[in-house]
């Protein structure tokens, strides 16, 4: 009889917070600038600077511990992580390891049936490190600082899932909570948010843990998954083959779907952490936490429940478009403009959808404004234009975000509903196909479906598809 | 002196430093380490029952920082003492991250 093994998990998550300049001086926090050019003599570790901390930091940091229900540490301080590496200029980091700002929360995950509590050890401020970019030609590395000293919270977790599954609801809730408190995007493929797997496997029934690994470099939800699989059956075949799991870091390599070991023996991980000289305590008065509270926005459960009264959207589209703040922020801005909630959220469940999908994006990704999908909302409305065509303008939407009134101005593909217009086209379209017209009349039903498709065609599809049924049906009687 | 700092301690000390320590230079380092030792020892006679740690010297909290962008592009000044250069960026020997 085979051995029953559980994998125990638990989460280091770092997420970036939304501030426009770092945690400890006045640079840029915006992605995307040439090397080094969001950079000062704080944030490259020059001897004589001294770090000023950013109130926002604090300030998202709290909200976010406070909606994972964790305790606010009223006296918290930060701390020196020390270690060598060229991405830290320092050669510390600045956390918070002994008095972090938040403790002992939890947030609760659903399974299929299952829902339970997956709890939050502590969470805490500490700054981002600068990247390496490898560089092929000289074999060397190239230091860019500009993500160094951008605000993080590290959120750790308790080993309390069992199952990748189980793993991902909690990212996802995690990243639901953020994302709406505005206190982060939570992108994985862009490393604002990032997840370390702390697993260990056990035989079923037993209560001690077994020896856990770090896996580290997992930036899509599919990797974490895979990486979870992959390192479970690693450590299960060494325990199966009577050898030991060895306590370390481990890089997951998604290409190769395997996993190898990251750092060697001489380099200990002893960062003789000690109370951080530069900056001075952090004091949370009653007041300040109650201030935090107050200005906590809408969270999703609360959104869903009011998009279901409110608009009387049913239940499982409330819940894809809450999913993410981005497409809920989409559908109440597109609803205020045109006052057609059913009509926005159909746009948003059947085309965006489909069209996020064949992209390979995410809701987050979505580009289009609120104005131009009323606009093509108001269109469609009006018949103005019909529903082949309002989909061809929806994926131009999707795609560059253009003014659907003047795109279909200018490509002409307003639905005719000029009688005159028609009538001259059916006459057209009844006289050259006779034989059809013929089987028409012989009874033969179908024979209207190809007139009427002659007719759409002969009108660049721009016709009203009502129109011309019941207008061609006149006309063949008369003749 | 009361404390005695191991060879292996100062071995170990030297790695997380990343420094390559001569004999020499091990003895010396031996020393300082065991007279700061002996000094926090002088300090533990103190009573400190009940007394909260301090983590400042400065009778100061919440200083903070509104955020505001001020700084602009610091690239010249960051980079003007690097010792290698590339692509904006500092040249350092192969890293893997
Ligand atoms: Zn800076
Ligand atoms: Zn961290």
């Amino acid at each position: 009889m085979a051995k029953q093994y559980e994998t125990v998990i638990g989460l280091e998550v770092h997420v970036e917070l939304a501030t426009k300049t770092k945690i400890f001086c006045s640079c840029s926090t915006e992605f995307g600038g040439a090397p080094n050019t969001h950079t000062c003599p704080v944030c490259t570790g020059m001897p004589g600077s001294l770090p000023v901390l950013n109130k926002q930091v604090v300030e998202y940091a709290m909200a976010i511990g406070l909606a994972t229900n964790c305790d606010i540490t009223q006296v918290c301080k930060f701390d020196r992580k020390n270690y060598f590496y060229p991405d830290n200029p320092q050669n510390y980091q600045i956390s918070q390891l002994y008095l972090p700002i938040a403790r002992n929360g939890y947030v609760e995950i659903e399974v299929g049936d299952l829902k339970k509590k997956v709890r939050i050890h502590e969470m805490h401020m500490e700054e981002d490190a600068g990247k390496l970019v490898h560089d092929e030609w000289d074999d060397t590395s190239l230091v860019d600082y500009n993500r160094s000293g951008v605000p993080l919270v590290e959120i750790v977790s308790e080993p309390d899932m069992r199952s990748a599954d189980e793993v991902i609801a909690y990212l996802e809730k995690l990243r639901t909570i953020i994302q709406y408190l505005g206190a982060s995007d939570c992108k994985l493929q862009e490393g604002s948010m990032r997840a370390d797997v702390n697993l260990s496997v056990r035989e079923v029934g037993t209560e001690k843990f077994g020896i856990r690994t770090e896996m580290k470099n997992l930036n899509s939800f599919k990797a974490i998954a895979r990486a979870i699989e992959g390192e479970r059956e690693r450590q299960i075949e060494l325990l199966e083959e009577g050898k030991e799991v060895i306590q370390e870091t481990r890089r997951w390599d998604d290409n190769k779907e395997s996993s190898y070991a990251m750092r060697s023996k001489e380099d200990a991980q002893d960062y003789r952490y000690f109370p951080e000289p530069d900056l001075v305590p952090i004091v949370i008065s009653d007041e300040w936490i109650a201030k935090i509270k107050a200005q906590q926005p809408e969270l999703r459960t609360e959104k869903l429940e009011r998009y279901k009264k409110e608009f009387d959207i049913p239940q499982y589209d409330a819940e894809i478009i809450t999913n993410s703040k981005h497409m809920a922020d989409i559908f109440e801005a597109t609803t205020a403009i045109c006052k057609k909630p059913k009509k926005v959220s159909n746009w948003l469940m059947v085309e965006t959808l489909r069209l996020l999908k064949d992209h390979d994006m995410e809701p987050e990704d979505i580009k289009f404004s609120p104005e131009n999908l009323a606009k093509l909302i108001g269109l469609t409305e009006a018949g103005t234009v019909n529903s082949s065509v309002a989909k061809e303008v929806f994926e131009k939407i999707f795609a560059e975000d253009i003014d659907p009134e003047k795109y279909v101005e200018e490509h002409g593909l307003k639905t005719v509903n000029d009688e005159g217009a028609l009538i001259e086209v059916l006459e057209k379209v009844i006289a050259d196909h006779p034989q059809a017209v013929a089987d028409y009349k012989g009874g033969k039903e179908k024979a209207l479906g190809a007139l009427v498709g002659q007719t759409m065609k002969a009108m660049k599809g721009k016709a009203n598809p009502g129109m011309v049924n019941q207008k061609l049906k006149e006309m063949l009687k008369e003749c | 002196m009361a404390n005695k700092i191991s060879d292996e301690t100062i071995e170990y000390v030297g790695i997380l430093a990343k420094l390559e320590l001569s004999g020499e230079e091990k003895e010396n380092a031996k020393a300082d380490m065991e007279k700061m030792l002996d000094y926090i020892d002088t300090l533990n006679e103190l009573d400190t029952e009940g007394i909260e740690p301090m983590s400042h010297v400065f009778p100061v909290h919440n200083v903070f920082r509104e955020d505001v962008v001020v700084n602009g592009d610091g690239s010249k000044d960051t980079l003007a003492n690097a010792p290698l250069m590339k692509d904006n960026s500092f040249k350092v020997p192969k890293t893997i991250g």
